[in-house]
């Protein structure tokens, strides 16, 4: 396999679990939004949590993490840019 | 100042904008103690915001093709984040989303879901690969992408009606705040608001617009988080609302129980003279609704929003402007965090000011009090003769119910200040702030449709052989006048007819959802495929849209038709997205695969060094 095709094997793997956590916390988990209400997290009540902050914030961070993963997988093929600015 | 190394010195000339903000910020405060009036203090807000926008605008002014259209692709990570963020953000999202959340409770929040979870979409499967393909505007990838004229109009087709649907509700509350702060009648505000968009983004285009979105979010940050804290710490909801509002939340759901969730009749309503766009609460705050149509009508609402975010095209061209395509996708995560500056404090403001008014205990409670009481109070007097409050005595026993109590959802913003006993500069900061997130937003969406006419509908199309000078010109008169048609269409208040921003993101993901995604992520995608799929996808989500929508389907169709799936006007991208995704790849396979050459360039696209497709200047 070509270091192109092992590239984007790798690309297209990282984007998949990316899509899994981002399925994950913006649909599976309001699936269960009344038996997660029945629980709590700081005081709220848990569905409430995730749709009024918790998701939003499990967004930003799987986006920053995301990032990197995807700077590593560029580096160890090198196909890495150099910071033009 | 906009010469040199600017890039580098971007921190220091923000950093001394937002100082000079703040002290703004402050004088105003001591003019107000002098006795300044409080009309003249909202005038003062946003006639300084806007000329310091206007300036930036003016010295942006460029001559060159891709300082025009890609603000000469050297927008650092973190500022294009901010640019991005009060593109994203509208004058909707300033003023409304916490009134949503504040009568929608859980269910509306599969907005907030929604409008965030997109992103995670975008840096993915979308801004990294158009980034690395060079292209001016998205109909620009999907026209070289596939190759030929027809399929590039057929996606600046979709872009028109895409984001013309949105454009119009910008300027719209642009011309609603402009004439609640200066003062003047709407239709003027309308106009004045299109001035304001006009003079940050003619000039300089993409370059003006990215500056002036970066002035405009520290503005619109600053004008939402300073009340939230304020309030949160006047009412007793604790220093940081985010972590320490649980209490709070569970009252709500004690007092939804006293006072009991009741839903009035239209007959009643009717009869007692509510004002249109007046809504009161009915649902719960923060419980979830049982049963399984509940939880496929907050996914399917969150599944379109989070679509058409990645495929919004003003969303999409900020990440052609970063220097690198790495720096695209750490841009993407910038734009989210900046938002969810803004969107996770929304319900914290709508739990505080429905608190504010249901707890019985708290001295601005008014549930439960006598309606006349209620009537001499001096906001309530203010908002009830602009008709955004009103109250109706449905049992006649002279108490105000849950369900008496009507009001219209920007109020929760314009009001709660005023409510909680805020001095009036903070309410002008919150003029300026909604000012700012209308414009900014108006600004990209002008830009994003004058941008996809002139070079992709004149410039690839009508006149390959134009000069810059004749490319610039044509850019410029094409936005002047889709601003003017907007702001005529926002004049006549038309847009209570075209209906809810949530259509742009619908029409975007029926039709560019996937021959955005496809054109990256799989080779065999052809041309024939792609037209195909535009056009069945936008085609079909329309029809939809105007058999289910009742305003549509009373004159057309002689009636009003049962929604297929509980799938509403919302929702109607979760017809027209599936509908695309299957024709474009049925005609794909049934076409010849694409050349050898356009599988290279699919190839070149997903790795993110080396040459661009289209090159610095096309």
């Amino acid at each position: 396999m070509s270091n192109k095709d092992a590239y984007w094997n790798k690309t297209r793997n990282h984007m998949i679990v990316t899509l899994v956590l981002w399925a994950f916390f913006s649909l599976v988990i309001f699936m269960f939004g009344s038996e997660l209400n029945t629980m709590s997290f700081l005081g709220y009540p848990l569905a409430y949590y995730m749709t009024a902050q918790g998701s939003l914030l499990a967004f930003v961070v799987m986006l920053f993490w995301t990032a990197n993963k995807q700077e590593k997988i560029d580096e160890e093929h090198g196909y890495s840019e150099r910071e033009e600015d | 100042m906009f010469k040199g190394n600017f890039i580098q010195n971007l921190p220091k000339i923000y950093g001394t904008y937002t100082g000079g903000f703040f002290i703004f910020i402050i004088l105003m405060a001591i003019a107000e103690q002098a006795g300044v009036s409080a009309k003249n203090i909202g005038v003062m807000f946003v006639a300084f915001t806007v000329l310091i926008y206007a300036m930036i605008g003016y010295l942006s002014r460029t001559i060159q093709v891709d300082a025009y259209y890609v603000a000469g692709r050297q927008v650092p990570t973190v500022f294009n984040g901010m640019a991005t963020a009060a593109d994203w953000m509208s004058g909707a999202s300033f003023v409304a989303l916490a009134g949503g959340v504040y009568f929608g409770g859980y269910t509306y929040m599969a907005f907030l879901v929604g409008w965030t979870g997109g992103y995670v979409l975008v840096a993915t499967l979308m801004a990294p690969y158009l980034r690395k393909f060079g292209c001016y505007t998205v109909p620009d990838f999907i026209g070289t992408r596939y190759g030929g004229n027809l399929v590039r109009a057929c996606s600046v087709f979709v872009l028109f009606i895409a984001s013309f649907t949105y454009v119009t509700a910008q300027i719209n509350a642009t011309g609603t705040i402009a004439s609640r702060a200066l003062g003047i009648p709407f239709e003027a505000g309308v106009w004045v608001g299109l001035i304001s968009i006009l003079i940050c983004s003619m000039l300089g285009g993409m370059r003006a617009v990215t500056w002036t979105q970066v002035a405009q979010y520290i503005v619109l940050i600053v004008a939402y988080l300073i009340p939230v804290f304020w309030i949160s710490n006047k009412v007793g909801g604790g220093v940081f609302p985010h972590l320490m509002l649980g209490d709070e939340v569970a009252r709500l759901g004690e007092l939804e129980q006293q006072f009991g969730l009741v839903k009035n009749s239209a007959a009643d309503m009717k009869a007692a003279g509510v004002p249109g766009g007046l809504k009161y609460i009915s649902g719960s705050h923060s419980g979830v609704p049982e049963g399984g149509m509940a939880v496929w009508k907050y996914l399917s609402l969150a599944i379109c929003m989070m679509v058409g975010t990645a495929s919004l095209p003003h969303i999409l061209m900020r990440y052609f402007t970063t220097p690198t395509v790495r720096a695209a996708r750490k841009s993407v995560a910038w734009s989210l965090f900046f938002i969810f500056l803004l969107y996770s404090s929304a319900p914290m403001l709508a739990t505080l000011s429905k608190l504010a008014l249901m707890d019985p205990n708290l001295p601005t409670g008014i549930i439960g009090k006598s309606i006349s009481d209620v009537q001499s109070i001096e906001w309530v007097q203010r908002w009830s003769e602009v008709k955004q409050v009103f109250i109706a005595d449905f049992n006649g026993d002279g108490i105000l119910q849950l369900n008496e109590w009507f009001m219209r959802g920007d109020v929760v913003v314009l009001a709660t200040p005023e409510v909680a006993g805020l001095p009036f500069v903070i309410s002008g900061l919150v003029f300026a702030g909604g000012m700012a997130a209308a414009m900014s937003t108006a600004d990209g969406l002008v830009l994003a449709i004058s941008n996809a006419l002139s070079h992709d509908i004149y410039y690839k199309i009508i006149d390959p052989k134009a000069d810059t000078a004749k490319r610039l010109l044509v850019a410029r008169v094409l936005l002047v006048l889709i601003g003017a048609a907007g702001a005529y269409i926002a004049s006549f208040r038309l847009t209570s007819i075209l209906g809810s921003v949530a259509w742009a993101f619908d029409f975007a993901m029926s039709g560019l959802f996937f021959p955005l995604v496809l054109g990256v992520w799989w080779k065999r995608a052809t041309r024939a495929g792609a037209i195909a799929g535009i056009m069945s996808g936008i085609l079909s989500g329309l029809f939809y849209l105007l058999w289910v929508y009742p305003k549509f389907s009373v004159p057309i169709f002689g009636g009003v038709n049962t929604p297929f799936l509980g799938i509403d006007h919302l929702r109607f991208g979760m017809i027209g997205a599936p509908v695309c995704l299957v024709v474009m790849v049925v005609v794909s396979l049934m076409t010849k695969e694409p050349d050898a050459a356009t599988q290279k360039m699919v190839d070149d696209t997903r790795i993110p060094t080396g040459k661009a497709i289209l090159g610095k200047q096309h």
